[in-house]
């Protein structure tokens, strides 16, 4: 395992060292020492690493994050996995706002609670929060999943295209075209493979779901003509 | 942008260290606002009876002790002082609007940055580390302390426009965001007898807290109305003579995380400013929840 510590390296040198990886694969386990809550920690991974992130996080840790599995042993700041592709990003502390935002891909799992804005503009990503996610999480959310064992804030899934949104505790309230669905087989068993993926031990029929009621303007279409 | 940043001690033993404690939180701040930054300690009160004033003058070779005997002799009050930089500490036996009308008509050119029994505040245009050493934050001492960084948007950088503003005794405000009705509430509390000395949209936040103070209301009370009446985006740090509060609008985009062990309440507006505080690694560590606040105070 390599260890790289932030008390001596700067945020540039260890990304850099981690790009390195992309081409000729010369280490897979890292370990990053005093983050210190530093922004920009392992953005644009693509290799199938395994990092460490052992502390708190800055703003959008694991951005871009393709193939790797990221750690963060700690609190991350806003943006967290933004933009992810694939691999996974684990957060064992609280993450700020936006986390997951407009990711196409991969798993987000944080174990704490998230802010405002969770998964706002999701393009195919898992996210799973094993406590609760503050206002205007999925807004607009396109494709992918977002599980939700605690509560979740004001608005959710306003503007909401094609994410499949699970909660087991309260909603505040529901944006707007967001309504609760019925719970299928098909969506139990989703939601178990979700839960496993993440090693969260809930279960899956005391969860609801939630979904677009495609009733607004881009859904009709007689509006088709104006595009 | 802007950087905030506030330290409220809860283990009074640490009180000789607040300024060293404080320094690096409002110099980690920098890169969020570079072009001027300030703070409100608190601390040293002085006595029932007395007002303790920071005043301000463009030159640093300004004659203080003048002032001092001027007051002295002409108010027939005690009087001591000290002078830090271009800024000087009056503690003063006497009502807060006789020294004002003093100063208004005998030293015009003296700007008050403020007036309580606990409050003093120092601002400059300039880099956090430039002016954290113009005045030597990491030796002072007190209960509490609130720092700004700011890069400015809403109005002009100078010294003026700085934070934390103050508008009140002992009532200061250090503000992350922007207020869209500043204006239009700045000619109702006008009307309402609150000066204001700025274009400043943050400075209007601060007066309109001195004006719900004024009505009678407890701070969580004015802070409930701020939430009805303040129109942008803000998070603000607020302290007073016994402690100090936190607020985010309900949008909340701008950003803020505390942090709480037995020793300490500390707020900034990102993690990296609290990393030098001693046992931050097993601190309570979260983010404020939007149009919610926080209060610390000394019972």
């Amino acid at each position: 395992m390599k260890t790289i510590n932030m008390a001596e390296s700067s945020v540039r040198e260890l990304n850099q060292a981690l790009h390195d990886q992309a081409g000729e694969c010369l280490e897979r386990e890292w370990q990053v020492l005093n983050p210190k809550g530093q922004h920009n920690l392992a953005v644009g991974l693509d290799q199938s690493l395994s990092v460490d992130i052992q502390g708190h996080a800055g703003y959008f840790c694991a951005g871009m994050n393709k193939k790797a599995t990221v750690t963060i042993h700690g609190n991350a700041g806003q943006g967290v996995a933004e933009n992810m592709m694939s691999g996974t990003v684990r957060v064992k502390g609280d993450a700020s706002q936006a986390a997951g935002a407009t990711a196409q891909g991969g798993l987000l799992v944080i174990e704490g609670n998230a802010g405002a804005r969770c998964g706002i503009s999701m393009k195919g990503v898992d996210i799973v929060v094993k406590g609760s996610v503050g206002h205007m999480s999925c807004f607009m959310g396109q494709s992918g999943s977002l599980v939700v064992c605690g509560d979740a804030g004001d608005a959710l899934g306003d503007s909401l295209y094609e994410v499949h949104i699970y909660v087991k505790g309260t909603v505040k309230s529901l944006g707007a075209d967001c309504i609760e669905k019925e719970m299928r087989p098909e969506h139990i068993e989703e939601l178990t493979g979700l839960l496993n993926r993440a090693g969260v031990d809930e279960d899956p029929t005391s969860f609801k779901r939630y979904g677009s009621a495609r009733q607004l303007y881009t859904f009709k279409v007689d509006n088709a003509g104006a595009y | 942008m802007c950087g905030i940043v506030g330290l409220y001690l809860k283990n009074p033993a640490l009180e000789s260290k607040l300024g060293e404690l404080f320094e690096p939180m409002l110099i980690a701040m920098t890169d969020r606002g570079p072009d001027s930054a300030g703070f409100a300690i608190y601390g040293d009160e002085v006595p029932n009876g007395w007002v303790k004033l920071t005043l301000r003058h463009p030159d640093s070779r300004y004659n203080w002790e003048q002032l001092a005997d001027d007051i002295r002799r002409s108010m027939s009050v005690e009087l001591s002082w000290m002078q830090n930089a271009n800024v000087a500490v009056f503690k003063v036996a006497a009502e807060e609007a006789q020294v004002r009308a003093y100063l208004a008509e005998m030293a015009p050119e003296v700007l008050i940055l403020s007036v309580g029994r606990s409050i003093e505040i120092l601002k400059e245009v300039g880099l956090p580390e430039q002016i954290a050493e113009k005045f030597t934050l990491s030796g002072m001492k007190g209960s509490h302390i609130i720092g700004h960084t700011r890069m400015a948007t809403e109005s002009a950088v100078t010294m003026e426009g700085s934070h934390p503003f103050s508008t009140g005794q002992d009532l200061c405000l250090v503000h992350n965001g922007s207020l869209s009705n500043h204006n239009r509430l700045r000619e109702n509390l006008k009307r309402e007898g609150i000066k204001f000395e700025t274009e400043n949209d943050s400075e209007v936040a601060a007066g309109y807290l001195t004006w719900r103070l004024r009505q009678g209301d407890s701070l969580k009370a004015a802070l409930e109305h701020a939430l009805e009446d303040l129109d942008g985006f803000f998070t603000f740090t607020i302290g007073t003579r016994n402690g100090f509060a936190v607020m985010r609008d309900p949008i909340a985009c701008k950003p803020a995380v505390l942090a709480e062990t037995d020793d300490y309440v500390a707020m900034a507006s990102e993690y990296q400013a609290l990393t030098t505080l001693p046992g931050i690694e097993n601190a309570k560590v979260w983010e404020p929840e939007p149009a919610t606040f926080y209060v610390w105070e000394r019972s």
